[in-house]
């Protein structure tokens, strides 16, 4: 049988009173596109900076690869990191660097590579995701898209076997968001990675997902294949899947209490 | 999972077995190997990947240096035995169209 790549044990995380996440569990399998999906607000991109180690949770356990990654030291931490790429919402390049640049910095700074075998490394990741030939160019040369495209030949560029990202289509045009949605299948063919994409965007989510969680509220209330969302009962998936706006259940008391401070 | 890589000439060919998986931390053995052979201008260098079973992007990368330099003086630089997934990444990257790849050591002699 296969082991989880990923396992989530129990995890919890609070800010003050607020509970953010109630004691979640997930398995993700090695070579799946596991998309996480919910709301704003509905904790993916807290779950998602505990499994990239940037917020410790309040309890539970993160295991990657059989390492628990919440008790791990910081060397450990980093180790572990070296097979992780992370593709950021807002693509995080640094200005005052060339593409080029960007894309090579995890290889200088964490391999033994020399720099002529860095530099094809490079224009091979960034022919991957179409940018060919931009290399010299600095990030504000680059449209949005570019520059997610750039933000991924980085991610990609230590050939991690786990890709996280973040809202890879957010902001995007629905032509270019397509673009990315595509190449993540195509990357995900080509290097045989473990994708966890954590996102709101239902039409992205159908292409690429080979199963997919709804996180609502701080717990997972649908785990499963895109067929089984489809054919799911549950309320809360039907409204996701239709768009549907929340009912207007307003507590007339409650409302007026919160304006008036009583 | 350690790598091996052995040489053996046979008619001023030099085959390059390699065995294992080459990554970001073991493909600079592979690329000092093939630098080695470089610098003596070997005529034709066969790169056996038969017992390859995996290989990152700094690994084709380090062929395509070799190739490169080959390239240079005239050498012959070939790839034999892809398993599969390694295949797939080179044709996924187009890179089987600039490299010599052939299924086997005979093929590879042959042409």
């Amino acid at each position: 049988m296969v082991e989880p790549i990923i396992k989530i044990r129990d995890l919890h995380t609070q800010y003050g009173d607020k509970k953010v996440l109630k004691g979640i569990n997930l398995d993700i399998y090695p070579y799946e596109t596991f998309v996480i999906l919910g709301r704003s607000g509905c904790g993916k991109s807290t779950l998602l900076r505990h499994l990239i180690g940037l917020q410790k949770p309040t309890q539970g356990y993160i295991y990657i690869k059989d390492n628990n990654f919440v008790t791990a030291s910081e060397k450990e931490k980093n180790d572990i990191l070296k097979n992780i790429g992370m593709l950021f919402q807002s693509s995080a390049l640094f200005n005052s660097m060339t593409v080029g640049d960007n894309v090579a910095l995890p290889l200088r700074e964490h391999t033994p590579q020399p720099d002529s075998t860095i530099k094809i490394m490079t224009r091979m990741k960034l022919g991957l995701v179409g940018l060919s030939g931009f290399e010299n160019f600095m990030p504000a040369e680059l449209s949005g898209g570019m520059k997610k495209r750039a933000a991924l030949a980085r991610a990609l560029a230590m050939d991690p076997e786990i890709l996280f990202c973040d809202e890879p289509s957010a902001g995007l045009d629905p032509i270019v968001a397509v673009g990315i949605d595509n190449l993540i299948l195509k990357l995900k063919k080509a290097f045989k990675m473990t994708i966890v994409v954590v996102t709101h965007e239902l039409e992205s989510v159908f292409v690429i997902a080979d199963r997919i969680a709804l996180l609502h509220e701080g717990e997972f209330i649908f785990v499963g294949t895109k067929d089984e969302m489809r054919r799911s009962e549950v309320p809360v998936v039907r409204q996701f899947l239709q768009r549907a706006p929340d009912e207007d259940d307003m507590d007339k008391d409650k409302f007026l209490n919160s304006l008036i401070g009583g | 999972m350690n790598l091996e890589i052995t040489t053996e000439e046979i008619d001023q060919k030099v085959f390059v077995n390699i065995k294992g998986e080459v990554d970001l931390y073991s493909s600079p053995e592979v690329r000092k190997k093939i630098f080695d052979l470089v610098k003596k201008k070997a005529p034709v260098i066969l790169i056996n990947l038969e017992k390859v079973k995996y290989m990152d992007s700094s690994g084709v990368a380090t062929l395509i240096e070799g190739l490169q330099q080959c390239n240079k003086y005239n050498g012959r630089f070939a790839l034999y035995g892809l398993q599969d997934n390694v295949r797939e990444v080179f044709e996924l990257t187009r890179l089987d169209k600039i490299f010599e790849i052939y299924s086997d050591r005979e093929s590879a002699l042959k042409n």
